[in-house]
């Protein structure tokens, strides 16, 4: 099969080649996930919040149709325009056409994981037209030519000297400072220049309700206000699965969000933008690619629950120890592995089995997205539909040959502990992965069951 | 009460002595312990690995062999998980149904069925408990440090009967070993990185050994600390419970 990319597998290999950068990389999102649990824990009732912002999308789900006809009126009403976008390619060509009537060659753009996956950056550039990706972290990997190696922390993969190096390249920091407060301020400087001349403004979405028309847009770092503010056209993109019933349930996902992200409160600004002000056009790109597809997928739908908090990532010990980028796709971790094979199966098959099943992730996320066993039911997916590769396929069938007959199981096992003891190199060698970093376990002479023959009753 | 031994494949055929401690630790609680000859495995390597479709011949070699009995007893919360989980087989359903119900890991067993409240066994060492995480997080043996809930732990209960074992505290509780199944081969950098996360947490905090309730796991912690050449080694929890 030809892929575009290595299959995680390999990619996460590469990323353990420095072990202490796996090391660092491990415990900094363990930190994280230790201040979300602090978090969460200071909330008695924060497995009920859970459930309520499950339950919450359960009836968004079951009802989108009506909410997103409801949220368009009142979006309009609002004096916003609403566009529909049906798949990456719609979204792309409506942004570029609306750029195109500003006339504008160079625009801000706050984080927005939805631009990240429909790649809208690449194709505005092919355009003429570039993208100043504004949140920090966005903006660091941009500069570094890279794509976000995390929904929330998009560049949690760069040591701080690896930023002060990139910024003395593209901002003409002094070389080797790698203060964080003096590269952050040298950011607010450059970016500051960007907000001013930005005649458009393009934002993601965290929320959009239902009841109101309006929008929430969560950041850290305010970014999408001053883009927003500033430009004479407001872009907002989002996924269809967005939408919130009604204002008052932001109560119970705001609490959710931040504390399950970064383990703060709520984030520094919560924003709601519901009409533009005099002089301003506001735009609204809803887009499903394949969000509908996922809709229809009963085994998966929950998977657009989803609120992008990255909990999952932070909690998954193979994100943590592989990287990001190994899952090479716009959202990395266990989320990305249950939504990126609806997006291409044939590409993203090896990511249900980037996994050991552990269960952290169902456990943390706090919409209570089954996410485990989303990555369970799309192997089975995957093996049915022939992304599977034959040598696998073929060592399976051989397994259960041999498991679905007893005498064959025992013959078999015997033999090859027999062959275990008497010529350790036939198993103890470079082609078996097991052998490379661990020793095999000993091959008895009796197995459990020739023991109780011998021992127990006939 | 008859309890059916569930002995999973790779414990027949690998560790040969956690199933005879555990047929010797249920024997001892006063358990009419039989084991099924020719039962094989429960199916879980193929369907974690994508080919559930192919398990039928498992199910149904389990269902023969478990049918008749009140209770299934087997050392590994990971196989027992499964079996609750997806044992199904078309036209003997009822009996597949009265398994996946009466299925238990040997640790929960102990503390539910039997309800076990103190135990002769003397294990004067330093241990470590790897919370395996199909048993914890699937079966509920242990709560799981992402929710906010009520700490308990099945195995640590246990434990703490043994007379002289001294229980070591981890920095990270539950956090899983990276055996995985087929994952421990498929994705071997990771898995193996993982593995060497727990030992050095286990040994960091003085553990002599690694104990469980999953031998899967274990194994793979053992063939690492075994290629470290380190003094620390791994045991089943029934050969702690077990040992005089």
């Amino acid at each position: 099969m030809e892929h575009q990319h290595k299959e995680h597998s390999v990619l996460a290999e590469e990323f353990n080649a420095d072990e202490a950068r796996v090391n660092w990389h491990d415990e900094t999102l363990w930190w994280v996930r230790q201040k979300r649990d602090k978090m969460a824990w200071s909330i008695p009732e924060w497995e009920d919040l859970r459930e309520a912002a499950s339950r919450i999308k359960h009836n968004v789900l079951g009802n989108l149709h009506d909410y997103l006809l409801e949220f368009e009126r009142n979006a309009q009403a609002n004096g916003a325009v609403v566009h529909w976008a049906a798949d990456a390619a719609e979204h792309n060509k409506i942004v570029l056409q609306l750029l195109q009537e500003q006339g504008v060659k160079r625009m801000v753009k706050s984080k927005s994981m939805l631009t990240e996956e429909c790649h809208l950056n690449p194709y505005l550039a092919e355009h003429g037209i570039e993208v100043i990706d504004t949140d920090l972290g966005e903006r660091i990997v941009q500069l570094a030519k890279e794509p976000p190696s995390h929904i929330v922390l998009p560049c949690i993969h760069k040591k701080k000297e690896e930023i002060g190096d990139l910024f003395h390249e593209h901002l003409g920091t002094p070389a080797g400072n790698a203060d964080p407060k003096f590269l952050t301020a040298a950011a607010r400087q450059h970016l500051r220049a960007e907000f001013i001349q930005s005649r458009v403004a393009i934002t993601g979405v965290n929320f959009a309700v239902a009841e109101t028309g309006e929008m929430v847009v969560c950041t850290n770092e305010g970014n999408a206000d001053m883009g927003a503010h500033l430009a004479d056209v407001h872009i907002a993109c989002m996924g269809i699965e967005k939408i919130i019933p009604q204002r008052k349930h932001l109560g119970v996902f705001l609490r959710l969000l931040a504390r399950s992200a970064t383990g703060q409160p709520i984030t520094t600004y919560s924003s709601h933008f519901r009409a533009p002000k005099k002089g301003q056009q506001l735009h609204i790109v809803l887009v499903d690619n394949g969000r509908s597809r996922q809709l229809g997928r009963e085994d998966f739908r929950n998977s657009l629950k989803c609120i992008r908090c990255g909990a999952c990532m932070n909690t998954c010990p193979v994100y943590r120890r592989s990287g990001g980028h190994s899952y090479h796709n716009a959202i990395a971790g266990p989320i990305g592995a249950i939504l990126a094979p609806n997006l291409d199966m044939k590409e993203y098959a090896d990511l249900p089995f980037a996994s050991t099943l552990c269960g952290s992730c169902s456990n943390v996320c706090p919409v209570k997205i089954d996410i485990h066993q989303q990555l369970y039911k799309w192997r089975q997916v995957i093996t049915q539909e022939g992304y599977t590769k034959k040598t696998k396929a073929a060592g399976m069938h051989a397994m259960n040959i041999v498991l679905s007959k007893p005498g064959l199981y025992k013959t078999a096992g015997g033999v090859g502990r027999w062959v275990m003891r008497t010529f350790p190199a036939v198993v103890n060698n470079g082609l078996n992965p097991w052998f490379k970093q661990r020793e095999m376990p000993e091959a008895p002479k009796a197995s459990f069951a020739d023991w109780y023959k011998k021992n127990r009753k006939q | 009460m008859k309890v059916g031994l569930f002995i999973p494949c790779y414990i027949d055929q690998f560790y040969p002595q956690v199933g005879i401690a555990t047929l010797s630790l249920l024997e001892k609680l006063g358990c009419d312990v039989v084991y099924p000859q020719g039962q094989t495995c429960c199916g879980q390597p193929m369907a974690n690995s994508g080919f559930e479709h192919l398990t039928h011949g498992c199910n149904e070699l389990f269902v023969d062999h478990f049918a008749d009995l009140d209770y299934i007893v087997g050392p590994s919360g990971s196989c027992v998980l499964h079996i609750k989980d997806h044992l199904h087989v078309d036209g003997k359903e009822q009996a597949a149904t009265h398994i996946r119900q009466h299925i238990y890991e040997l640790a929960e067993f102990l503390t539910d069925v039997l309800k076990v409240d103190n135990l002769k066994a003397r294990f004067p060492h330093k241990v470590g408990i790897h919370q395996s995480c199909h048993g914890q997080r699937g079966l509920g043996l242990a709560q799981m440090s992402e929710l906010v809930a009520a700490p308990f732990s099945k195995p640590q209960q246990l434990l703490q009967m043994v007379e002289g074992l001294e229980l070591v505290e981890l920095k990270r509780t539950d956090e899983c070993c990276g055996f995985g199944g087929t994952f421990c081969v498929f994705e071997e950098a990771v898995s193996v990185k993982m593995g060497k996360d727990r030992i050095a947490d286990h040994v960091n905090n003085g553990a002599e050994y690694i104990t469980g309730n999953d031998v899967s796991c274990l194994m793979h912690l053992e063939g690492i600390l075994r290629r470290q050449k380190s003094n620390v080694k791994v045991l089943h929890i029934a050969e702690i419970l077990n040992s005089i």
